[in-house]
C-alpha cells in the first residue's frame, strides 16, 4: 500500500466558519460544536443548531472516541486520486458525544466489524493531517 | 373507487444508450416531449405547465424558461424539481397539485441527459464536499455500500439475498428490448462473481449510467375524460426529505420512503398487498431491499425470504420492475426515477408490449434521491 500522505486527492473546502475545525485537525485534535441552549453536540459545524435553531454554538474538543456504525472496503474509488491506496476503508463513526461523521478507517489487522470501538488517529492524507480513526484496543475503554 | 387526483395521459422514453456524441440536454428533452405529446394525442398548445429537472453544466439557472423557449411553450406554471432520483415521481404530484389549485390544466414533466465524452460537472462547495470527500468517500457507490453493510450487520442478511434483486432485474430486462441489459441475463452466481466495487456492493448490483430521457403528460381527470384519453390515474402520493450526506442519515436501514408510502397508500385508500405492480426505484440492490421492508410487504430484515418466496416477472405473483428496473434498463441520470412511472403507466393502460401484466389495477411507483434521503411514492390506478 502506498503512503496516504503522498496521495493527490481533494482536500477539505474550508470556509470561514470551519477554519477552527481544520486548524485543530492539523494539530491532531477533533472539534465538534456544542449548543449552549439545548446542550446537544453538533457535527459538521453549522451557523445554527440543527436541533433547536439557536445560534449559540461553540467549538469544544471531542473525546475522539466512537463506534463504527458501518463501513465499506473501497475497491474502485469515486475519485481517481485514491486509486494508489485501494482497497481502503471508509466508515461512519458515531462519536461518543452523539453525532456521526464519515472518516477514513485505518485497518491494522484485516477488515473491521460494525460495532467496533474506534479512536481518532490524526493522519496525513494528501499532505494534510485529517481526523482518521483506528480500531481501539479491546479493553482499553469501558465504553 | 378512490378519487383520481390527476390523469397521466401520455408517456415516452428515449432508448437508453451508453454514450452520445454532440447531443444536448435540450435536444433530447425536445425529442422525448414530442413523443409524449403524440402518445397523449393532444396538441402542443394544450400544454400550459412545465416541470423540469436541474441541468448541471448546460443550463445552471433559468432552466424552465430555457426549456420552454426551446419547445415554443409559454407555460402559466413552470418550475424545477430537484430531488435526485425522486424528481420524476415528485413532478407527478406537483403537476396534480398545480392543476387542482387552478394554476394550469395540462403539465409536461420531462427529464433527460446526454453522455457526451466530456459530461459537464460543476464543483461542489458544500458540507458533503468538505467533510466526506477528503476521507476518500466520493460518489454514491460508497454511500449505498455503507447502507448495505449496516443492513447486513443489523439483520444478518446475505450477499445472496441482495444478488437475487439484481438477478430479477436482469431477468425482467430480457422482455424489454429497450433495456441496456437486454440479451444479458445474470444469475445470482454471476452477480456474486462480478467485481466488488465498494464492499459489500458488486458491480452488477449497481446501475449502469446511460443517456436517455423520459416524459409524462399530466392533466385533470375531467379533461382526460373530455379528450377520451388513455388515462392512468394518480390516486395517492407522499414525499419526505431527511438529509443529504449518508453520515447525517437518521436511520441506515429504513428511509423516508416509509412515511411517503404510508401517506400515498392512505390517500389512495389501498394497501401494499393490492399492488399489481411494484415499480420500485433501484439505483442499488439495497434500495429495493429497504423499500420492500419499508412498504410492509415483508418485515424488517425479511426481504431475502420475500425474494425467494415470490416470482417478480410480469406473469408472476408479485410483478416488480417489469421494465428491468434501472439495474436492468440503465440509469439515465435524473430521468431514471421517471422510468418507474412510465412503466407503471404502460402496465396500467395495457401498452406494456411483450411484458404486459394481466388486468393490473394498482401500481406503486417510487423515487429516491441522494443517499436514501429524498423520497417520493405514488399510487397509480388503471382507468375504471
Amino acid at each position: 500500500m502506498s503512503d496516504l500522505s503522498e496521495l493527490k486527492v481533494p482536500g477539505p473546502t474550508e470556509i470561514e466558519l470551519t477554519k477552527p475545525f481544520w486548524k485543530a485537525a492539523a494539530e491532531g485534535r477533533l472539534l465538534i460544536q456544542r449548543c449552549e441552549d439545548c446542550s446537544k453536540a453538533v457535527f459538521y459545524p453549522r451557523e445554527i443548531c440543527p436541533h433547536c435553531w439557536s445560534d449559540k454554538l461553540h467549538f469544544e474538543e471531542a473525546s475522539g472516541r466512537g463506534r463504527l456504525k458501518s463501513f465499506s472496503v473501497v475497491h474502485k474509488p469515486g475519485h481517481p486520486g485514491w486509486a494508489p491506496v485501494a482497497p481502503y476503508v471508509v466508515g461512519l463513526v458515531e462519536l461518543d458525544e452523539g453525532p456521526t461523521m464519515l472518516s477514513h478507517i485505518l485497518t491494522g489487522a484485516g477488515e473491521p466489524a460494525v460495532g467496533d470501538r474506534l479512536n481518532m488517529k490524526p493522519t496525513n492524507i494528501g499532505g494534510r493531517v485529517l481526523p482518521a480513526f483506528e480500531t481501539a484496543d479491546e479493553g482499553a475503554y469501558n465504553g | 373507487m378512490t378519487r383520481s387526483r390527476a390523469a397521466l395521459i401520455g408517456v415516452a422514453s428515449l432508448k437508453p444508450v451508453r454514450q452520445t456524441e454532440g447531443e444536448t440536454t435540450l435536444g433530447m428533452l425536445a425529442r422525448v416531449s414530442a413523443r409524449a405529446l403524440a402518445d397523449a394525442r393532444i396538441e402542443k398548445d394544450a400544454i400550459d405547465g412545465l416541470l423540469v429537472g436541474p441541468q448541471v453544466g448546460e443550463t445552471p439557472q433559468h432552466v424552465p424558461a430555457t426549456v420552454a423557449e426551446y419547445l415554443g411553450l409559454q407555460p402559466v406554471m413552470a418550475n424545477v424539481v430537484d430531488l435526485g432520483g425522486a424528481s420524476g415521481p415528485g413532478m407527478i404530484w406537483r403537476a396534480a397539485a398545480a392543476i387542482s389549485a387552478g394554476m394550469c390544466e395540462t403539465v409536461l414533466c420531462v427529464l433527460g441527459n446526454h453522455r457526451n465524452p466530456e459530461a459537464p460537472r460543476s464543483a461542489n462547495r458544500n458540507p458533503i464536499r468538505e467533510f466526506d470527500v477528503p476521507f476518500g468517500a466520493s460518489g454514491a457507490n460508497i454511500s449505498y455500500a455503507l447502507l448495505m453493510q449496516a443492513h447486513m450487520a443489523k439483520y444478518g442478511t446475505s450477499a445472496e439475498d441482495f444478488a437475487l434483486i439484481a438477478h430479477w432485474a436482469r431477468a425482467n430486462a430480457q422482455r424489454n428490448p429497450n433495456a441496456i441489459f437486454y440479451g444479458k441475463p445474470a444469475s445470482v452466481e454471476d452477480v456474486l462473481n462480478s467485481p466488488l466495487i465498494a464492499s459489500p456492493l458488486h458491480l452488477y448490483e449497481i446501475v449502469m449510467p446511460v443517456a436517455g430521457a423520459e416524459a409524462v403528460i399530466v392533466t385533470s381527470a375531467r379533461r382526460a375524460k373530455e379528450l377520451g384519453s388513455r388515462a392512468v390515474h394518480l390516486l395517492g402520493a407522499g414525499e419526505k426529505v431527511t438529509h443529504r450526506a449518508v453520515s447525517q442519515a437518521p436511520n441506515l436501514t429504513s428511509g423516508p420512503l416509509k412515511p411517503s408510502m404510508e401517506r400515498a397508500f392512505a390517500q389512495a385508500g389501498v394497501t401494499a398487498d393490492q399492488m399489481s405492480l411494484l415499480s420500485l426505484y433501484d439505483c442499488y440492490t439495497i434500495m429495493v431491499a429497504a423499500t420492500l421492508e419499508d412498504s410492509g410487504l415483508c418485515e424488517p430484515g425479511g426481504f431475502g425470504r420475500f425474494m425467494r418466496e415470490h416470482d417478480f416477472g410480469p406473469d408472476g405473483d408479485k410483478p416488480m420492475n417489469t421494465h428491468g428496473g434501472q439495474i436492468g434498463y440503465g440509469q439515465p441520470d435524473l430521468a431514471g426515477g421517471m422510468t418507474h412511472v412510465v412503466e407503471a403507466v404502460h402496465q396500467l393502460r395495457g401498452t406494456a408490449a411483450g411484458r404486459q401484466i394481466n388486468n393490473p389495477r394498482f401500481a406503486l411507483a417510487t423515487g429516491n434521491g441522494a443517499t436514501m434521503s429524498e423520497a417520493v411514492a405514488l399510487v397509480l390506478g388503471a382507468d375504471e
